[in-house]
């Protein structure tokens, strides 16, 4: 025990590690991955539509705005926290770009409201956790009615419309054969994975995650870190406000009305540990294409949008506690 | 002093390991009923591990308790208070919304869940224990806005409550004021004299002077003696303590002390600490000792900028520096191992490499991005130069033991190749093999020209690393005595308040106070 | 410091004088803009508007204590009040009053499934009701094929309890509510179990500690919170005189959680009374019912209620905050 010059028999005083081909199938996105296979098997069988790739790109718009904020909101559990505002910051933020251009402003303006908007509510959502130390899980709950009812005030309960055409339709513009949805997803997937697998924020994103405070005594700028995850949800959401409005040529306050299921279920499914620390944007991305494939194949098999919501509810509680058994069996 | 012939209490062979390691052996110890018992030894000793296992909160590997001669098992610390075994924490664990009076009865099973609760009689009963033990607490308000003793005093009175014979009291005295110590022994005494035992755990030899009847040394995992106060000298009980000649294992630095490597100007936080001023030099090991609640950590802190203070300056190098973030004291060659290591030092479910790197993402990321080989080989040869035992770098540093996770942080800090090292209590809870390895490190440290402040509880460790020792009390600096002419004597009497009244403002998780 | 200032300070420091002076002054400012509003008319609307969320307002309350939250309250309502509407539709021959057993069951089993995931696998109870917000509301959908019960099949004498009173003109369902706040009281104040739920809100590491056992006590608070949740659901047919699957109950949780905020009870466990939360649920039904009054459009409820929430959580910090200097401050001195 008082042993100092031969650290060869260290070994005995630590535990036995893992192999590494463990640790990787033990990963909550390895199950993701098969069960995207499983589904896309699956449905598949169900109806041929599946074998077509154009069509499942095609569905995949319809979740693409979810999956955008959902790539953000990776990024903030993985940091200890959490937000729930991001369907209402969608639709306030919408709204304000209906109302800017309704008012007569170039679309340019309005777009760039609407942007400005999204950093303002993060940041007012950051204020809230960082300034004020209020958990954001509940905050977040809080700012959500407050954006959507903001929302529903400046907006009331009419569609607002009539955008130029070159707006409207994003979801049919093709670039390299993939709808621009689609490539906006995928581009913000690959940076944000670049972002936390490869570099030093990454990096001091899963710190903080794990431990806040040992981060700040590590001298990593927590607080601003946190602070710039907030507002980059707000971006996000503003984006996928935008990408919605196009897609659907009108905007109302009941935009992404109940989505932060959507977007909790993706990052969830996807294999993040709600409690921060763990999780990849690869998980993310997968779950974002096995939650299209379930979802289309529940409207291909006639199951009703509203009963759908059945399948998602079970889904999230499923992938949490099954995401929550793998982490405490592979913590020890 | 009425000792009835059964002992109360008595354990034979307990034994206790933690994974693997075996932190208390063969115990056999004998308490009777109306006496006050001592239980002494450095951290790590074994007390706390006895008194945790007399009071349900470990259950023993091996031996056996008995009651009054009856056999009994105590496997959790509800069984311990059935038994009529107490144990009252230094900060006690309390209901902080919920009333004085709730806070005694709550978890007491008389009567139906859907009983009714008999406030007004409750009530009254309160009012009669605190009467008892002579301490006015209003019973009505809730426990969040008790003083630590006050506190105490709710978990004596639920001991009562529940008419326990063993009141076991860990550390009691570390948080109070005198005048809080004082009430606390009167209420012990007159606890004696009804014929109940109590077992007093403390490092205050002037404590255990004062009250105790008989006392139990403890070290590494042994009851190496049992016997009456009255035949102990002070000599005698740190000679059982301690148990070698310290000095042989100590290192005094002996380096060449330099310029001035940081200067605290005045500094002060409210409620913490006030109007501290001292300098580090580049080659020096100073010390700062104090005890529970003198504010050491806090100052720290402050210059590390993890709670910046309110007012004074801090200066390194000899220049005037601000100080709001770590990140701040990092680029100015500081480097901070703070004292709560499983919260503030370590992340617990990731790599052993990359807890080692964290304070140097430039070094592993030279061009943003993450080099892996950088990382490792950085990480490899810092388990080499600190002999850092792990099976793989990957391994989480979580499943390391205590000293092997102190190395890694301190690693962390090398590769920052700071000018100055905040040590805080970075021998705590390691092995004593280890801790000799520390003490190699530390004065290395100093050696290479590095300045290098170390707050420690334990004294003989000050004494023989440190250049100068400091000494703060109530938060404030009260001595800063010369390493050579510092005496175990002559920073007690430093750190001791002795103005009457003590601030409980300091950070509560310091625990543990100058040992001996 | 003399007794009357202590006597001033107690008063001033329990959270129901705070939101008892707020609904004070917000009364006197809305009457002096509007002075209809100070009438026996608005006392009677912001009567008949807050029974359901009186209701469910005590269940949430005591998931809040426990220091948990349940979000799925709304498709809860929704839920039972469906299983009863359908009851009511298929089975005409059951007795009326049978559908308040029927729809208390359903909202009690649907808490206890809430309860039995959060406590088996330890799981964030927030997001798990999220989850089970939309796995009840999808489940509805089903169970009623997406179909509304007309207000033909509503019994009688139920949509009655909305509008025929025993006493005082106050109806029925308003003193169902009443008594409900009033066993809630009885419960959380005096009896073992109900401060049981405090213990285990107020610290949570120290309750098992003493012998509490959190588990089941959790349990309880979901189921609870459930039940009362499925009487609300046969309250909303009494009072709107139909189920509809897609709008009944929902949006309702915020409703609730934003009311039992405002009535002091603390996101951190262990802090609330029967009484604030009483308060807080007639506080923001003055609100909605000032808003007409006033000329003010009525969707500014939502927000009204999300800034609220905000600014509750933010007084409950500062409160917490300020006890706990003012208790280190009196140590010092």
């Amino acid at each position: 025990m008082s042993d100092t010059s031969i650290p060869k028999s260290a070994v005995q005083d630590a535990a036995p590690v893992r192999p590494r081909w463990k640790t990787i199938l033990l990963r909550p996105e390895a199950m993701t991955f098969v069960l995207l296979i499983l589904a896309t098997l699956g449905a598949s069988l169900l109806s041929p539509f599946f074998a077509d790739i154009a069509y499942i790109l095609e569905s995949f718009t319809y979740y693409s705005e979810y999956a955008i904020v959902g790539l953000v909101l990776t990024l903030v559990i993985i940091s200890g926290e959490i937000d729930l505002s991001g369907a209402a910051m969608m639709a306030l933020s919408a709204c304000l770009f209906g109302i800017t251009y309704q008012a007569g402003y170039p679309i340019s303006v309005a777009i760039l409201v609407s942007l400005i908007s999204g950093v303002a509510m993060g940041w007012f959502n950051a204020i809230l956790v960082i300034r004020f130390k209020l958990p954001s899980i509940i905050v977040t709950i809080g700012t959500l009615t407050l954006f959507r009812g903001i929302a529903q005030v400046i907006a009331g309960d009419r569609s607002i419309s009539k955008f130029p055409s070159w707006f409207v339709g994003i979801d049919y513009q093709y670039v390299l054969n993939l709808p621009i949805p689609v490539i906006v997803f995928c581009v913000v997937a690959l940076a944000l994975g670049v972002i936390l697998g490869g570099t030093v924020l990454g990096r001091q994103i899963y710190q903080i995650g794990t431990s806040a405070i040992a981060a700040q005594h590590a001298g990593i700028r927590v607080n601003r870190i946190k602070t710039g995850l907030f507002i980059g949800m707000g971006v996000a959401s503003s984006v996928a406000g935008l990408l919605t409005a196009s897609r659907l040529a009108s905007v109302r306050y009941d935009l992404a009305s109940g989505a932060e299921l959507q977007m909790v279920l993706i990052v969830m499914l996807g294999g993040t540990y709600i409690f921060g620390g763990r999780g990849s944007i690869i998980g993310t991305f997968l779950a974002a294409w096995l939650l299209v494939i379930i979802a289309t194949g529940m409207t291909v098999a006639n199951i009703p949008i509203n009963a759908q919501l059945t399948v998602l509810g079970l889904l999230l509680i499923i992938s949490i506690i099954a995401t929550n058994i793998i982490y405490s069996r592979t913590q020890r | 002093m009425p000792v009835s012939d059964t002992p109360v209490l008595s354990a034979r062979g307990i034994s206790k390991q933690f994974g693997g390691v075996e932190v208390l052996s063969d115990v056999d110890l004998d308490l009777s009923a109306g006496e006050i018992h001592a239980l002494l030894g450095e951290n790590g000793a074994g007390k706390s591990t006895f008194a945790k296992i007399l009071s349900g909160v470990h259950r023993p590997t091996r031996g056996t308790l008995a009651l009054n001669g009856n056999p009994v098992e105590v496997p959790n610390p509800i069984a311990a208070q059935n038994l009529g075994i107490t144990l009252i924490h230094q900060e006690p664990i309390s209901f902080p919304d919920m009333s004085v009076t709730e806070n005694l009865v709550l978890g007491r099973h008389d009567g139906a869940l859907l009983g009714r609760v008999p406030w007004a009689q409750m009530e009254r009963n309160a009012n009669e224990l605190m009467d008892m033990l002579r301490v006015s607490i209003d019973v009505t308000k809730p426990m969040r806005g008790l003083s630590i003793a006050d506190q105490q005093m709710v978990e004596i009175a639920r001991a009562l409550a529940s008419d326990s014979r063993l009141i076991i009291m860990d550390e009691p005295t570390a948080p109070l004021t005198p005048k809080e110590v004082e009430t606390l022994f009167s209420i012990a005494r007159r606890l004696r004299d009804q014929g109940r035992t109590i077992i007093f755990i403390s490092h205050r030899l002037e404590e255990v002077q004062a009250l105790c009847d008989r006392a139990t040394i403890f070290r590494d995992g042994h009851l190496v003696e049992t016997a009456n106060v009255a035949d102990l000298s002070d000599e005698d009980i740190i000679r059982l303590m301690i148990g070698r000649p310290l000095k042989e294992m100590m290192h005094r630095s002996g380096a060449k002390i330099g310029d001035v490597a940081l200067e605290v100007r005045e500094l002060s936080l409210p409620g913490k600490f006030h109007d501290i001023s001292f300098t580090v030099r580049h080659g020096e090991i100073v010390g700062l000792a104090g005890l529970v609640g003198a504010g050491r950590t806090d100052v720290a802190r402050a210059v590390f900028g993890v709670a910046p203070a309110a007012s004074g300056s801090i200066a390194v190098k000899g220049k005037t520096v601000e100080i709001a973030d770590p990140s701040d004291a990092i680029e100015l060659g500081l480097a901070f191992v703070p004292e709560d290591r499983a919260v503030a030092g370590i992340f617990g479910t990731l790599p052993v490499d990359q807890n080692i790197t964290a304070a140097v993402p430039g070094k592993i990321a030279p061009h943003g991005f993450i080099r892996s080989a950088i990382e490792r080989a950085l990480a490899e040869k810092s388990v080499k130069d600190l002999r850092i035992r792990l099976a793989a770098l990957r391994q989480p540093i979580g499943e390391l033991s205590g000293g092997n996770q102190q190395k890694s942080i301190l690693a962390r800090w090398l590769h920052t190749d700071p000018d100055i090292l905040i040590l805080d209590e970075p021998t705590r809870g390691i092995d004593i093999g280890v801790k000799a390895e520390f003490y190699d490190m530390i004065g290395t440290l100093a050696a290479n020209g590095r300045g290098v402040l170390l707050i420690s509880s334990e004294l003989p460790e000050l004494l023989y690393l440190c250049d100068r020792i400091l000494v703060m009390s109530e938060g404030e600096l009260t001595a800063d005595i010369a390493g050579d002419e510092a005496t175990q004597e002559s920073v007690m009497r430093a750190a001791v308040p002795t103005k009457g009244k003590h601030g409980t403002g300091g950070s509560p998780p310091e625990h543990n106070e100058v040992a001996l | 410091m003399n007794s009357l200032t202590a006597a001033l300070r107690f008063i001033l420091l329990r959270r129901e004088a705070g939101i008892a002076v707020m609904l004070v002054l917000f009364s006197l400012v809305v009457s002096a803009i509007e002075p209809r509003f100070l009438s026996l008319d608005t006392l009677r609307i912001v009567m008949l508007a807050v029974p359901l969320i009186l209701i469910a307002g005590m269940g949430q309350m005591m998931v809040l204590l426990a220091r948990h939250v349940d979000l799925s309250i709304g498709s809860i309502l929704g839920f039972s009040a469906i299983v009863a509407g359908m009851a009511f539709r298929d089975l005409p021959e059951m007795p009326w009053w049978f559908g308040f057993f029927i729809a208390t069951f359903v909202g009690a089993a649907l808490g206890l499934v809430n309860g039995a995931v959060v406590t088996l696998f330890r799981l964030p109870s927030i997001i798990v009701t999220l989850g089970t917000l939309s796995l009840y509301r999808g489940v509805l959908f089903l169970i009623s094929d997406a179909r509304q019960v007309d207000p033909q099949y509503i019994p009688r004498p139920l949509i009655e309890m909305s509008q025929t009173s025993p006493i005082f003109g106050i109806p029925w369902i308003i003193f169902i509510a009443l008594t409900i706040a009033l066993i809630s009281y009885v419960f959380l104040d005096h009896t073992r179990l109900g401060r049981q739920i405090y213990a285990i809100g107020s610290n949570p590491v120290a309750a098992p500690l003493r012998g509490i056992s959190v588990v089941p006590v959790t349990l309880l608070v979901f189921t609870l919170s459930g039940a009362l949740a499925g009487l609300a659901g046969v309250l909303y047919a009494s009072r709107f005189g139909y189920v509809n699957p897609s709008i009944t109950g929902v949006g309702f949780e915020f409703t609730v959680i934003a009311a039992v905020v405002v009535g002091g009870v603390s996101i951190n466990g262990g802090v609330g009374t029967v009484l604030g939360t009483v308060l807080g649920v007639i506080f923001l039904g003055a609100v909605s019912v000032a808003l007409p009054i006033l000329g003010v459009s009525a969707f500014w409820r939502d927000a009204i209620y999300g800034a609220v929430i905000i600014i509750a959580l933010l007084i409950d910090r500062s409160v917490r905050e300020s006890g706990i200097r003012s208790a280190t401050l009196e140590a010092r001195a």
